[in-house]
């Protein structure tokens, strides 16, 4: 009797210390690390945040190194530009590729063709920079936007979207860039989301003598709505931090771009090119500022997404 | 007949445009996989991976510091992140399915997966590089660690969920305790999926440069010293890339097709290994 307590109370001992290693490092990975990031960004700005005020910070467009003085407003608005607009691109794009992977390609082909879009997931982001500055600018400069301005430049309102002298380093090329790399992200939350469809409703509408796009339009999409949202903004929360594809192609000018074709800048950009520039106090806390509303606001969105994308899945699991 | 003209029309036109989104996809692919394979390959040579830099400016030279610096980085990453995220995962997969606060960090832990690397490079740099006060390859090894956690701990839980609950209720009726159901049993029939993430998540940071830009920074010597400062292939193609001769260009056309050809393998055979795995 007494040999058996002692082993199990030696197994019990055992299960408690593998369960406490275990726990700590979940606790670390979902709570430390998201926490520990936060109060290190918020520290190191705090002495911007007392300097300039947060909502001063947040509006002012100064950006000058020389007299110290620092606003997020540039970078800020610059972030959220390209990110809309390389949302705008890829979201019906993403959508027309996840119906061709579910609906159109032959069943054979299908593994090909979900492995070739994945691999653009899978693309080191500093590649789409720099083939944007070598391949995708210079086409852009020389071609595309000169075109575009000769087509649409005395068109009334969007005339003035192609006012400037086109390079190729702009809004348009950055938002081109960016949004082929969130596309495989959109475009697989989608595929899931149709993949999870019941035959049974696509069949029934079929026996109603339904089209394919009538099916598509009418049952797939909104039932899986809530994950085309969700894809959408999970796409967003990827665009808004992106550094590197960004980087190369968005010229590093800090203005507010008046044109598709002017160069810009944006948290990232000014974070990868300024950081180890910075060389006093306030410029780097400037900068930890910026990084600050950028994991803010890349992390609610990401959870906002989370949230969307949850809600479908409870709906189907049964 | 009108009616039905009109449906046939709207289905085609709609179908087209799909089929048009998924060839813009491929073409995108194709473009840059191919401008990558045409400007890089050629460059290739043994110069490349045997001999440091030359000074700016001059002919020849290679990318030897960068080669190793990047496998350096890369390793000290990855054995700082496998076994936190392996542990992790198993937490979530085997302890917290039910317990509200786990599910709640587990999906803090999906978030993570897509949070900014440039702010994981900032808070390294505030954390390490800051009070030591010079760049170093260790910093940058622990920035890539913490990008790749979420990566393994999402893997290990999906994979070790897979396994059926009989097995575990086989283990426990021969009277084995939970942590010795997790690794001995559970754990070694998910080990495939497992190292796979762990694949997946070397993929992912191997590509990496905004964390690597604050942390470990660059260097134009073969340095093997992980508290100096030390290159990477990711850095050393930004610097190359922005930098005025093309000599630099050359040279980080052909780091990229390597860098990117590696990445691409490797990520393809970790997803070909857990789709299968999944069905």
């Amino acid at each position: 009797m007494k040999t058996v307590n002692k082993a199990l109370r030696k197994a019990k001992l055992l299960e408690t210390v593998f369960k406490s290693i275990l726990g700590l490092a979940a606790i670390f990975v979902g709570f430390i690390l998201p926490v520990s990031i936060f109060i290190s960004l918020y520290k190191e700005s705090s002495l911007a945040i007392e300097h300039f005020g947060i909502l001063n910070f947040i509006t002012s467009t100064d950006w000058d190194p020389v007299a110290q003085k620092f606003g997020g407003l540039v970078p800020l608005v610059g972030t959220l530009i390209s990110t809309f607009l390389a949302t705008l691109i890829a979201a019906p794009l993403s959508i027309g590729i996840a119906i061709f992977l579910v609906e159109l390609s032959p069943n054979r082909l299908k593994p090909i063709f979900s492995t070739a879009i994945e691999l653009l997931a899978g693309i080191p982001s500093i590649i789409y920079g720099m083939w944007g500055l070598f391949v995708l600018a210079p086409l852009f400069g020389e071609k595309v936007e000169p075109w575009l301005q000769d087509e649409f430049q005395n068109v009334p309102l969007i005339g003035k979207l192609f006012e400037g002298s086109p390079t190729g380093i702009d809004v348009l090329t950055t938002s081109l860039v960016l949004s082929i790399m969130i596309i495989p992200f959109m475009s697989s939350v989608v595929k899931d989301a149709f993949n999870m469809v019941p035959p049974i409703m696509k069949e029934s509408a079929y026996a109603l003598g339904a089209t394919k796009w009538e099916v598509i339009k009418q049952v797939m999409i909104p039932i899986t709505a809530s994950s085309i949202a969700g894809g959408l903004i999970l796409s967003v929360g990827r665009a808004l931090g992106e550094t590197m594809a960004v980087t190369f192609v968005a010229g590093n000018v800090n203005q507010i771009p008046k044109s598709l074709l002017d160069p810009f800048t944006t948290i990232t950009v000014a974070l990868a090119n300024q950081f180890t520039e910075a060389d006093t106090a306030i410029y780097l806390s400037s900068l930890y500022f910026l990084a600050l509303i950028l994991f803010i606001m890349s992390f609610f969105v990401l959870y906002l997404s989370k949230i969307m994308l949850l809600r479908l899945e409870k709906k189907w699991k049964v | 007949m009108n009616v039905k003209l009109k449906r046939k029309i709207e289905n085609t036109i709609f179908l087209s445009l799909s089929f048009l989104s998924a060839s813009f996809g491929l073409i995108f692919l194709f473009w840059i996989l191919g401008d990558l394979f045409i400007n890089g390959f050629k460059y290739i040579n043994i110069d490349l991976f045997i001999k440091d830099p030359v000074p700016p400016g001059m002919e020849g030279g290679g990318l030897k510091q960068a080669f190793i610096g990047h496998i350096i980085i890369t390793v000290i990453g990855t054995v700082i992140g496998t076994p936190i995220g392996i542990l992790a995962g198993i937490y979530f997969a085997e302890y917290g399915r039910n317990s509200k606060i786990a599910k709640i960090g587990r999906n803090i832990v999906d978030i993570m997966v897509s949070n900014p690397s440039i702010v994981i490079g900032a808070v390294v740099y505030a954390l390490l590089v800051k009070p030591v006060g010079h760049f170093m390859g260790f910093a940058g090894g622990v920035a890539l660690a913490l990008l790749m956690i979420p990566v393994i701990v999402i893997t290990t839980d999906e994979m070790m969920k897979l396994i059926p609950k009989e097995t575990r209720e086989a283990a426990y009726a021969l009277g084995a305790q939970p942590w010795q159901v997790n690794f001995q049993v559970v754990l070694k029939a998910a080990k495939v999926g497992v190292l796979t993430g762990v694949i997946l998540g070397v993929a992912r940071i191997s590509g990496e440069t905004a964390p690597l830009l604050f942390t470990s920074f660059n260097n134009s010597f073969t340095n093997l010293d992980p508290t100096k400062p030390m290159a990477s292939l990711t850095v050393t193609v930004f610097q190359y890339a922005m930098g005025p001769y093309d000599d630099w260009h050359r040279q980080a056309w052909a780091a990229s097709f390597i860098l990117t050809f590696a990445v691409l393998i490797a990520s393809i055979t970790a997803r070909y290994i857990i789709q299968r795995k999944k069905h």
